[in-house]
C-alpha cells in the first residue's frame, strides 16, 4: 500500500477532565473513501477538526504526506489546508446569504477570479449538485437535503484534494441518506479527491468506503475493507455494529451483509450437506446514468421501493435479502428448488409489473428532466448446496441475470 | 498549621473542597481581576489583529455595507434623541439662567453641552443600543452555528470577514454621527429657547459662535473615536467568544453575550468619558 497521505500517531485530545481520544493511531490514503463510525459523541468529529486544523491535539503528531503538521512552516501548512474542503454535520451554510452567495464565497474571498469566473463555476457546481431552483434562495426557505447539497457544492467549489464530511446524512430520511451517499460517491469517483466521512449510515456507508476506521472507547479499534470488518471479532462489532444494522433492518427491510451472512450460516447449518437452495440477484441497470437523468433521490426512493417488495414477497416463504451494492439486492431462497425459485420468481415478475412499475414510473418519470430514460430491472438465479461456497453461487445468478421488467419515461414526459 | 485558614477548610473524600475559609472572598476577588486582566489582553490582541486586517484586499465593500448599517440606519434615532435632548438643554437653561439675567448664554451652553459631553456620549449609547446589540448578537450566532469555524475551513480569515468591517465602520460613522447629533442639539435648543421661550434668535447664534471653539469640536470628536473603538470591539468580542461563556450555552449564550455587549459598552462610555475629559482639559 502507498504511504499515507495522513497519519495520526499516538493522538490524545483531552477537554477538560474527559479524554476524548486516546493514543489514536491511523493511516488515511489518498483517493479513497475512508468512513470513521462509531458511537454518537465517541470523537469522530474531533478527528476531523484535527485534520482540517480546527482542534490541536494534547500529545502525538498528525503527520500530512509524512511531514508533522505541528512542525510545518506556516506558508507550506495553510497550502496544503488549502486544498482540503469540510463540510459541516449542521451545514453551516451562512444564513444571511443565498445559496448562490453561499457557494461563490470562498471563491470571492480567497482567489483573484474575474467575476463572469466565478459565476461559470457556481453556476456548474449548482447545476452539478441539482440547485438551479434554490440559487436564489436562502437557507430557511431549503429542505434539509436542498442545505445539504448546497453546504457540497460550497465544498467542491474550490476543486479541492481532500474533503471531509461531519455526518453528512444526519436528520434525512433513509432515501434521502442513500441519495446523499450516492452523490458523496459519485463525486468523488468524477473529481477523484479524498474523501474521509464521518457516518452512522452502516450498511449504506460499506458500499461507498473503501477503508473503514471504527473508534471505541476513545481508540481506533479496527482499520480496514468493508469486508474485513465483517469479519472483526470485537465487542464494537455487538454493541455498535449490531445495535446500527437492527435500525437500518427496520428502515429497510433489508438484513446487512453481516447479518445476511450469520442468518445464512445458521440456516445452512441445519441441512444437510447436499441440500439445495436458490439465490436470486436483482440488479437495476446503469444506475448512475439513472441518478444523473431522475436525481440522486429519486433513484434512491426506486431501490428502496424495489427493496421492500422483494423482502415482503419472498419472507413469506422464508426467504431473507440483503443489499449487496448500491445497485444489486440478494435474495435466499433456503427451502425452494430452481423449479420452484422460477416460479416464485415469475410470480414476483407479474406482481411487480402489476402493482409496483405504475407506482415506480409515476415518482421516477416525474422526475425524469430532459431525455427519456430507462429504468431495467434484472433478476439471475442460481441453485447451491447447503455446504458450498456462496460467492460462487452469487457470481452464476449474476450471470445469467435477465430483464424482467422495464419502465421507458419519455423525454419530456 | 502554620495559617489559620488552612484549618478550616478540609476535603471530602471525592476530592470536593468543603468548609469555607476568610480568605476565600479574597481569592474571589482575585479571581475576578484576574479573569478581566485576561480578557482585557485578549480584547486589545483581539482589536490589534482586527485593526490589522482592516488593509487586506476585499475589505471595501465590506466597511460600505457595515457604515451602512451601523451609521446611515442609526440616523433617524440619533437625529430624533438629540433633538429633544437640545430642546430640553434649552429650557433649562433658559429657566435656570433667566434667575440671573444671563439669557444670552443659552445658546453657548445648549451648544458647548452637547459637542464636548451629550453628542458623542449619548451617539455612542444608541449606536450600542441599536447597532452594537445587534453586532453581539449577530456574531454570537454564527458561532455557535458553526459559521465561523466554516470560514476558517474555507481558509477565510473570520477576523477579516465579519469583525474588521464593523471595526472600522464604526471608527467612520461615530464622529459622522456625533456631528449630526451636535448640530440637531443645538437646533433643538434653539426650537425651545428662541420659538418657544421668545430669546433673541441672535442672541442665541452669537452665543454659540463666541464660545463655542475648533479645540470643542475636536474633542469631542477625539471622544467619539474612543468610544467607536470601545463598543465595536466590545460588542464584537462578546459575540465571538460566546461560546467560551462559562455561565450558559447555545442560544442563551447569545443572549447574555448580547446583554453582557451592552452593558460592558456603556459603562465603559461613561468611564472612558471622564477619563478622556481629564486629559483633553
Amino acid at each position: 500500500m502507498d504511504a499515507p497521505l495522513i497519519e495520526f500517531q499516538n493522538v490524545t485530545k483531552r477537554f477538560g477532565d474527559k479524554t476524548v481520544l486516546d493514543r489514536v493511531n491511523l493511516q488515511i490514503y489518498e483517493g479513497q473513501v475512508t468512513t470513521i463510525i462509531g458511537l454518537s459523541g465517541a470523537g469522530k468529529s474531533v478527528i476531523l477538526k484535527h485534520i482540517i486544523g480546527l482542534i490541536q491535539p494534547d500529545e502525538g503528531v498528525i503527520l500530512f504526506r509524512g511531514q508533522p503538521i505541528s512542525g510545518t512552516k506556516k506558508s507550506v501548512l495553510d497550502a496544503s489546508l488549502a486544498r482540503i474542503s469540510y463540510m459541516f454535520q449542521q451545514n453551516a451554510l451562512f444564513d444571511s446569504l443565498t445559496v448562490y452567495d453561499n457557494i461563490a464565497l470562498p471563491l470571492r474571498e480567497t482567489t483573484n477570479l474575474k467575476k463572469t469566473e466565478i459565476h461559470r463555476r457556481v453556476m456548474a457546481r449548482v447545476k452539478q449538485t441539482e440547485l438551479t431552483e434554490a440559487v436564489g434562495k436562502y437557507p430557511s426557505e431549503l429542505s434539509g437535503g436542498m442545505q445539504k447539497r448546497a453546504a457540497l457544492a460550497r465544498a467542491l467549489i474550490t476543486d479541492p484534494q481532500i474533503v471531509l464530511f461531519d455526518e453528512p446524512t444526519t436528520g434525512q430520511d433513509p432515501v434521502r441518506k442513500n441519495a446523499i451517499l450516492s452523490m458523496i460517491a459519485q463525486y468523488q469517483r468524477k473529481f477523484n479527491f479524498t474523501a474521509i466521512l464521518v457516518s452512522h449510515e452502516i450498511p449504506d456507508v460499506y458500499f461507498i468506503s473503501n477503508r473503514i476506521l471504527a473508534l471505541y472507547n476513545r481508540q481506533i479499534v479496527f482499520q480496514g475493507t468493508p469486508e474485513e470488518l465483517e469479519s472483526f471479532d470485537h465487542p464494537f462489532m455487538d454493541e455498535v455494529i449490531g445495535s446500527l444494522e437492527a435500525l437500518q433492518k427496520e428502515l429497510t427491510g433489508l438484513y446487512s451483509r453481516r447479518q445476511f451472512k450469520i442468518l445464512n450460516h445458521v440456516q445452512m447449518k441445519r441441512r444437510s450437506q447436499k441440500d439445495p437452495y436458490c439465490l436470486v440477484v436483482f440488479g437495476l441497470q446503469e444506475l448512475h446514468a439513472i441518478m444523473s437523468r431522475v436525481g440522486y433521490d429519486t433513484a434512491q426512493e426506486v431501490l428502496s421501493t424495489m427493496g421492500l417488495y422483494i423482502d415482503k414477497h419472498f419472507s413469506a416463504i422464508g426467504g431473507f435479502s440483503t443489499r449487496r451494492s448500491t445497485n444489486e439486492i440478494i435474495t435466499m431462497v433456503p427451502y425452494s428448488s430452481l423449479a420452484e425459485t422460477e416460479g416464485i420468481v415469475n410470480d414476483f415478475v407479474r406482481d411487480f409489473n402489476a402493482y409496483m412499475v405504475p407506482r415506480i414510473g409515476e415518482t421516477a418519470c416525474r422526475s425524469a428532466s430532459g431525455a427519456s430514460v430507462d429504468l431495467v430491472i434484472l433478476a439471475g438465479i442460481a441453485e447451491g448446496q447447503a455446504q458450498g461456497d456462496i460467492d460462487s453461487v452469487i457470481l452464476l445468478a449474476r450471470s445469467q441475470q435477465k430483464e424482467i421488467g422495464r419502465l421507458s419515461c419519455a423525454a419530456g414526459e | 498549621m502554620a495559617f489559620d485558614a488552612t484549618i478550616r477548610t478540609q476535603y471530602n473524600n471525592n476530592g470536593t473542597r468543603e468548609g469555607w475559609s476568610w480568605l476565600d472572598p479574597f481569592a474571589a476577588i482575585g479571581r475576578m481581576v484576574i479573569g478581566w486582566v485576561n480578557n482585557l489582553g485578549a480584547a486589545a490582541i483581539f482589536l490589534a489583529l482586527a485593526l490589522w486586517q482592516a488593509f487586506r484586499r476585499k475589505q471595501f465593500s465590506k466597511i460600505i455595507q457595515q457604515i451602512y448599517f451601523i451609521g446611515a440606519r442609526s440616523l433617524t434615532i440619533i437625529m430624533l434623541v438629540s433633538l429633544f435632548t437640545g430642546m430640553v438643554l434649552g429650557l433649562q437653561a433658559h429657566h435656570a439662567l433667566r434667575q440671573f439675567g444671563a439669557e444670552g448664554a443659552v445658546g453657548s451652553l445648549v451648544a458647548l453641552s452637547l459637542i464636548m459631553e451629550l453628542g458623542p456620549v449619548l451617539t455612542a449609547i444608541m449606536i450600542t443600543a441599536r447597532a452594537g446589540s445587534a453586532i453581539a448578537a449577530e456574531i454570537g450566532i454564527q458561532r455557535i452555528s458553526e459559521q465561523i469555524d466554516a470560514l476558517q475551513t474555507m481558509h477565510i480569515n473570520p477576523l477579516r470577514y465579519i469583525v474588521s468591517p464593523k471595526i472600522i465602520a464604526a471608527i467612520i460613522s461615530f464622529p459622522l454621527l456625533t456631528a449630526v447629533a451636535d448640530l440637531v442639539g443645538i437646533f433643538g435648543g434653539y426650537l425651545s429657547a428662541v420659538m418657544l421661550l421668545g430669546l433673541n434668535a441672535g442672541v442665541y447664534w452669537h452665543s454659540t459662535q463666541v464660545y463655542v471653539v475648533l479645540a470643542d469640536v475636536t474633542n469631542g470628536f477625539v471622544k467619539s473615536i474612543v468610544f467607536a473603538v470601545l463598543v465595536a470591539t466590545v460588542c464584537c468580542y462578546q459575540g465571538y467568544f460566546a461560546h467560551m461563556r462559562r455561565d450558559s450555552h447555545g442560544a442563551q449564550a447569545v443572549g447574555l453575550a448580547t446583554t453582557s455587549a451592552v452593558v460592558i459598552s456603556c459603562v465603559l462610555i461613561l468611564v472612558s468619558d471622564y477619563v478622556v475629559t481629564s486629559l483633553l482639559i
